[in-house]
């Protein structure tokens, strides 16, 4: 059933007036201005998303609020429009963006409190809610795709937010070059759809109309479409082979690596492929491609996690390990389980790395945990808040990662993918214990601070712990509603999301109490050892790291991914832009033909100008000649 | 005394060609001038010839507005020729040559 909604529309006005005034007035109106608005154009459309939430609970199961605010391109038969929708998936997702992007913003006003350029860092968050909340609305494939780009220029344009900087500068080009990539894929993936659906005579992109001609393609196009589509996700969303960007992007400020780079814009993908489930359903193969990429990247990545030194690093290399826990959920086709992934993991990473951003903040810059310890008892909110988000993430129950990872792994098992669940079993181990690492390098322990910081190092004001502290809760009580089934009210975020993600009931078999004791066994373990390496026996890890120097050097220096792609990649298109397309192409071909243009006019214009003598009489002369011509002429035609 | 027309248009026609030839050729312009005064009274002949021919008196009223133009351009003409002398202290035709490239 679809009902009109029409203030879904206001959900995208109010960030988008929030940019326009933060990008024209901010710096103007002052930093009071700024921070009053800034926040607000995020709170007001989360208000109205739970206002849209209620009216949908209302509403009988399946039914779709929409909107349809302008025609936007008709092309001959194809067309679009400018048409927001909020379907159970959409309005958990808008719910998720908008909530935890609101208490995001609220912390902002306090972490940029020292920075000069705030206007122009809040109508960037301002442009990202804007595009983010298009992206998770649209109604169709083709808008969708424009608030994924917008979100990946808002990226671009926050990694690179302090481009004083030439090393952030380039990351933000890294990050933008990569994902563009992947958008390469996604268009194409676009394309593949439309002409497919096109020789059948569909030609609209609405997700609706899609969903109920999709079985006209072929398996092939299916699955063609399927895989180029991942690729546009595996670059929004930080997966092999595209995640290099990720990690390099910690250099924007920390609210923006909570709101973009963990909470909101990497889930992208994941959404992409829950919203396209009944097109990867036709895939199958595709769907296997999407589980052993998540799978592999989810060990890959928490492996790296392990020993980087700084805690924004570890934080961004444990996003890409979630991020492929997602990827594994909707790949073995428990969409709703990768969607709840993607929610209770918004929880906690935002809350992690806003906790980080309170650490660094209170440690004036500090990133490297080695210059950190014991301030557990400076920084108690952060310290507590952290705690929660970090026993959410190592998946403890009740904390919300518990249920969503344990719904992942066991959709896993219970499809048949027992390789890959043995490796998000062992990839649980690495979270809990790099997660663990984290605090106890940065909360225990004797201070390692540089004295000239350790004297004024300070809690954060409370514009910054109440977000902290609302995300805690949320990390804490996330999780509830998608309760293992049976127990107490159940599952019910699955239900919620069967329309829009299609039926999914994991059985619940014997092997339940076996698949979660062994998950949350090896947690406990990777806590054990992340203590005991830590805590009981400091100098443990460096005795270990002596040891096994090249496997620790190998994981320290991230696989060398960084330096193999700049091997088979970068040089080799430095090499042919330099002297290919440089030195051949540019200087022969293109300025070729723009000097021939200038010479050619040039000497044409030498040669006429003979003809111009400027001397009257031989003007005067060939006029002469001319009349002549003439009157010889008609005298001709009277004599014959 | 009748002369055939077409002995006068003969004349015609000899006078307005050594007014062309002077124009092409001389390099003075005061001769250049009195040459193309000479086009004008060939074609002024011309137009006297045939208006008699024809019985009518549309050509004798051409010729008044003819004397007219050649009037001014006599006087505007000369006046230019005098200022362009009293510039340059020439006026040879090749001399004059600001305008050209």
């Amino acid at each position: 059933m679809i009902v009109s909604f029409p203030p879904l529309a206001f959900i995208l006005l109010f960030p988008l007036l929030g940019f326009l005034f933060n990008v024209f007035l901010g710096a103007r109106r002052g930093r009071g201005a700024v921070n009053l608005i800034g926040p607000a154009a995020i709170f007001i459309p989360f208000g109205i998303a739970l206002v849209a939430f209620v009216k949908l609970l209302t509403l009988p199961s399946g039914s779709v609020l929409s909107v349809t605010l302008w025609p936007w391109i008709y092309a001959g038969r194809f067309h679009a429009d400018f048409a927001l929708q909020m379907d159970a998936l959409s309005a958990l997702m808008t719910l998720v963006v908008s909530g935890v992007g609101a208490f995001i913003h609220l912390y902002s006003v306090g972490y940029m409190a020292h920075d000069d350029d705030f206007a122009r860092f809040f109508a960037y968050m301002n442009l990202f809610a804007l595009s983010m909340l298009t992206l998770v609305l649209a109604n169709n494939l083709l808008l969708m795709f424009v608030g994924w780009e917008g979100v990946g220029l808002c990226s671009y344009l926050l990694i690179s937010f302090w481009y004083t900087n030439a090393q952030y500068a380039y990351n933000g080009r890294k990050a933008f070059i990569v994902n563009r990539i992947g958008d390469a894929g996604f268009l194409l993936g676009i394309f593949t759809i439309v002409s497919a659906l096109g020789s059948h005579g569909i030609w609209s992109l609405d997700f609706a109309t899609l969903r109920d001609n999709i079985h006209l393609l072929t398996t092939a196009t299916a699955t063609t479409a399927a895989v180029l589509l991942f690729i546009g996700a595996t670059g929004k969303s930080a997966q092999i082979p595209l995640y290099v960007w990720l990690p390099d992007a910690m250099v924007g400020p920390t609210p923006v690596s909570a709101l973009i780079h963990a909470a909101t814009m990497v889930t992208a993908g994941v959404y992409m492929v829950a919203r396209m489930h009944f097109l990867y359903t036709l895939a199958p193969s595709a769907m296997e491609l999407v589980a052993m990429i998540g799978a592999i990247t989810a060990i890959f990545a928490a492996s790296i996690a392990m020993v980087q030194p700084d805690i924004k690093r570890v934080l961004a290399y444990s996003t890409i390990s979630q991020l492929g826990y997602m990827f594994l959920g909707v790949g073995v086709g428990a969409f709703s389980a990768g969607i709840f992934h993607v929610m209770t993991h918004a929880f906690f990473k935002a809350l992690l790395f806003l906790c980080a951003g309170s650490v660094i903040h209170a440690l004036d810059g500090e990133q490297d945990m080695n210059k950190m310890g014991g301030l557990r008892t400076k920084l108690p909110i952060t310290y507590a808040t952290m705690l929660i988000a970090t026993l959410a993430i190592s998946a403890l129950p009740p904390f919300s990662g518990f249920f969503s990872k344990d719904l992942i792994l066991e959709s896993a098992y219970n499809s048949g993918h027992t390789g890959l669940w043995i490796l998000g079993i062992i990839t649980a181990a690495m979270t809990s214990f790099y997660m663990f690492r984290l605090i106890f390098m940065t909360f225990h322990g004797d201070s390692r601070v540089d004295s000239t910081k350790a004297h004024h190092i300070h809690e954060s004001p409370q514009v910054m712990t109440i977000p902290l502290i609302v995300l805690a809760v949320m990390a804490v009580i996330g999780g509830w509603v998608g309760l293992p089934e049976g127990v107490l009210w159940g599952n019910k975020i699955s239900q919620f999301l069967a329309p829009s993600v299609g039926n999914f009931t994991p059985v619940l078999q014997g092997g339940f109490v076996m698949l979660t004791g062994t998950s949350l066994g090896l947690a406990l373990f990777g806590i054990l050892l992340a203590w005991y390496f830590y805590i009981q026996a400091p100098g443990m890890p460096y005795l270990i790291a002596y040891q096994m120097q090249s496997a620790y050097n190998v994981l320290l220096n991230k696989y060398y991914i960084d330096q193999l792609y700049n091997l088979i990649v970068t040089r080799p298109l430095f090499w042919v832009s330099t002297f290919v397309l440089g030195r051949v192409v540019d200087t022969f071909m293109i300025d070729g033909i723009v000097d021939g243009a200038g010479l050619s006019v040039q000497t044409g214009g030498q040669l006429s100008r003979r003809i111009e003598t400027g001397n009257v009489q031989q003007y005067a002369f060939v006029y002469v000649l001319g009349v002549l011509a003439i009157v010889a002429y008609y005298l001709y035609l009277v004599t014959h | 005394m009748n002369i055939a027309y077409s002995w006068v248009m003969a004349l015609s026609a000899a006078i307005f060609a050594i007014g062309v030839a002077g124009v092409l050729i001389r390099r003075n312009i005061l001769v250049m001038f009195m040459s193309i005064e000479l086009m004008l009274n060939a074609v002024n002949l011309a137009f006297i010839t045939l208006a008699r021919r024809m019985g009518s008196m549309d050509g004798q009223v051409i010729v008044f507005f003819v004397m007219t133009v050649a009037a001014a351009e006599a006087a505007v003409g000369l006046a230019i020729i005098i200022s362009s002398f009293r510039n340059r202290e020439t006026i040879n035709a090749d001399e004059l040559n600001l305008m050209r490239w």
